[in-house]
């Protein structure tokens, strides 16, 4: 093969190379599963008003602790609510919380964290002392105290879990940036006389940023269980709303006749919990540079 | 300082905090470079090159630092400007050109935007405009196709094409000077002379001054007029290119030549400089180059070997060796060798 011909072909070859990579998402069965799990659960909560003809707060006395049956499906709470109502408009709501207050920590953690890697000195030892002190506290610890402070709602949730949850994402990034700026590209960039800001934003970021993202995955599993956590311990969204958490609590008085009306809110936080853990890891494994 | 220096770096002190202790990784470096003129620095891994270049450019490492000296740009002292004056004076007054055109390209940017951004910053045009600049950059510096492959990544370029995408950033905001960090290192033979060829060109074309620190003899002679070689943070020798390769008046810049293949200076077998290169964080006394020095004398350990002008010799031919006879006889014996 003459060199030229070789030449003609590299693009091709990397062409075919990126087409592999591109067709791989799907042939992950663990990605996959987790697809299919969080478009059925995030589907469900999307159409609740469709899937029920139902009001997740109207109460009916006459049917209290009703069984599964043909009228309710998962049949009844103690003031008459329908469960699978209340299933799936407390999942809207713990689900649409979750992303949320996902964004907050990713945002405040990333821009300290390349604050403290890329300046270094005193701006440095100020974020991670901060950090350290967040650390110190266990997650649980420092979630439920600051709610209870701030008062329970929706607000106090976000900025709970904003002021914990931010020490990991400036971790990751700070650490990430401590190395990118080593690189050739940063010296380039600082040697074509652009502004620090500049070389954060348009050239360190975008190179740092998918551990952040393959992080906040994971991080969203939490903040479910933490807005879970907080609702069952009546420190979440005040009642009558549906959340996962106080349905939990509120079955448990009935567990030895109603075991379904604790047991299925916990087994949907469980589904869901799977299915973006097996997104998150499957998204881990496509991202993670060199692979 | 007359009006035809474009750079004037005098008495340039770097040092680099290691474990080890200080590194005197510049020690005492003075030069001129000419307006549209072509300096190159010459010198074995760890002599300075580099440490000069990026002094110069003010993006020395962390760890390192300039302790005294003066880079006048343009009649301007570098070293007493604060960051952000500096930050305005690179890109269109000064440039860079690194060794590995892959790890000085940002991987996730398009190459196109990576040589449009100079222009954003420095000379105010619009997204359009400078995108339109960046085009016709990559045309001039001979990409063929731009505007298809201006929306390219780095990683899809062959290396010689990224070191032309490095030279269209350099001249991306019309610098008076540029300076390039063994550009032609990372590549093979023939796209090296292609590169070196462009890179002359271009700078000849628009007046642009070069700064061109390399340890490839043959490269020198073909880019540069003047040439300054270093040894151990310091210059041993300066002059024009093809007086100091084809007559060097210092032990080292001989040692240099023996062992380089393929230059003019004909011999039969290359000779390699015994010994490795000073320790930069207690050097020798003395002249640094006289523990590997075929002719040094007791002298050579104890006075000090600034560089002074040869007597008798035009040119600004200068060499730091105090018995530089010695290596004007060793010349003449190699050139009676049949």
């Amino acid at each position: 093969m003459s060199a030229l011909q070789v030449q003609a072909e590299a693009p091709l070859a990397a062409g075919r190379a990126r087409g592999r990579q591109a067709r791989r998402w799907y042939r992950q069965p663990a990605l996959m599963a987790g697809i299919v799990i969080l478009v059925v659960v995030v589907g469900m909560a999307l159409a609740a008003p469709l899937l029920t003809s139902y009001n997740p707060i109207a109460q009916n006395l006459n049917a209290s602790l009703l069984g599964p049956g043909a009228h309710h499906l998962l049949g009844t709470d103690q003031l008459g609510r329908d469960t699978f109502t209340r299933l799936l408009y407390g999942l809207r709501l713990d689900l649409r919380i979750a992303f949320i207050a996902v964004l907050f920590p990713f945002v405040l953690g990333v821009v300290l964290g390349s604050l403290a890697g890329y300046f270094g000195g005193w701006v440095d030892v100020i974020i991670m002392r901060l950090v350290d002190i967040v650390v110190a506290f266990p997650f649980y610890v420092l979630v439920i105290a600051l709610v209870f402070v701030l008062g329970p709602g929706e607000r106090s949730i976000y900025i709970a879990i904003t002021a914990v949850s931010w020490v990991a994402y400036a971790r990751i990034i700070r650490g990430e940036i401590l190395v990118a700026k080593r690189q050739d590209y940063v010296t380039a960039a600082r040697a074509g006389g652009l502004s620090s800001l500049r070389i954060m934003g348009r050239h360190l970021l975008p190179n740092v940023i998918t551990q952040a993202f393959i992080y906040a995955m994971s991080d969203i599993i939490q903040d479910i269980l933490a807005i879970v956590t907080l609702g069952y311990l009546g420190l979440g969204i005040p009642p009558p709303t549906a959340d996962l958490g106080s349905m939990i609590n509120d079955g448990q008085n009935f567990l030895s006749t109603h075991w379904q009306l604790t047991t299925t809110p916990g087994l949907v936080v469980v589904f869901v919990g799977l299915g973006l853990s097996l997104v998150g890891d499957g998204l881990a494994d496509l991202l993670r540079p060199g692979q | 300082m007359s009006a035809e220096t474009i750079l004037e770096v005098r008495d340039l002190r770097v040092r680099i905090a290691s474990r080890r202790g200080l590194v005197r990784a510049v020690d005492g470096v003075s030069f001129d470079v000419p307006r549209g003129g072509a300096l190159g620095l010459v010198g074995e891994s760890g002599s300075g090159k580099t440490m000069t270049l990026r002094a110069i450019l003010g993006v020395l490492p962390p760890e390192a630092q300039i302790t005294s000296g003066e880079i006048r740009l343009d009649g301007v002292d570098l070293v007493q400007l604060r960051g952000s004056d500096v930050n305005r004076l690179r890109g269109p007054k000064m440039a860079m050109i690194f060794q590995e055109p892959m790890g000085a390209l940002n991987p996730v940017m398009r190459v196109g935007w990576q040589i449009a951004e100079g222009p954003q910053v420095h000379l105010g045009l619009s997204r359009g405009r400078a995108a339109e600049r960046a085009l016709e950059l990559m045309r001039r510096v001979g990409i063929p196709d731009p505007e298809r492959r201006f929306r390219a990544y780095p990683h899809e370029f062959s290396g010689g094409m990224r070191q032309r995408v490095m030279i269209a950033i350099a001249l991306s905001c019309d610098p008076e000077i540029i300076l390039c960090d063994e550009p032609t290192t990372a590549l093979d033979v023939t796209i090296q002379d292609q590169i070196l060829r462009l890179l002359t060109r271009l700078c000849r074309e628009s007046g642009v001054s070069l700064v061109f620190v390399t340890h490839d003899l043959p490269v020198v002679a073909q880019v540069c007029r003047d040439v300054a070689v270093m040894y151990g943070g310091q210059l041993v020798e300066r002059g024009e290119v093809r007086e100091v390769l084809l007559d060097p008046r210092h032990p080292y810049t001989l040692g240099l030549v023996r062992s380089a293949p393929d230059f003019e200076y004909v011999r039969e077998s290359l000779v390699p400089i015994p010994g490795s290169p000073p320790s930069l964080v207690s050097p020798p006394s003395g002249c640094r180059f006289h523990p590997r020095c075929a002719f040094a004398e007791d002298d050579c350990r104890t006075s000090e070997t600034p560089l002074r002008p040869l007597p008798g010799v035009p040119g600004g031919r200068s060499t730091a060796c105090l018995h530089y006879e010695r290596t004007l006889e060793a010349v003449e014996a190699d050139r009676a060798r049949p």
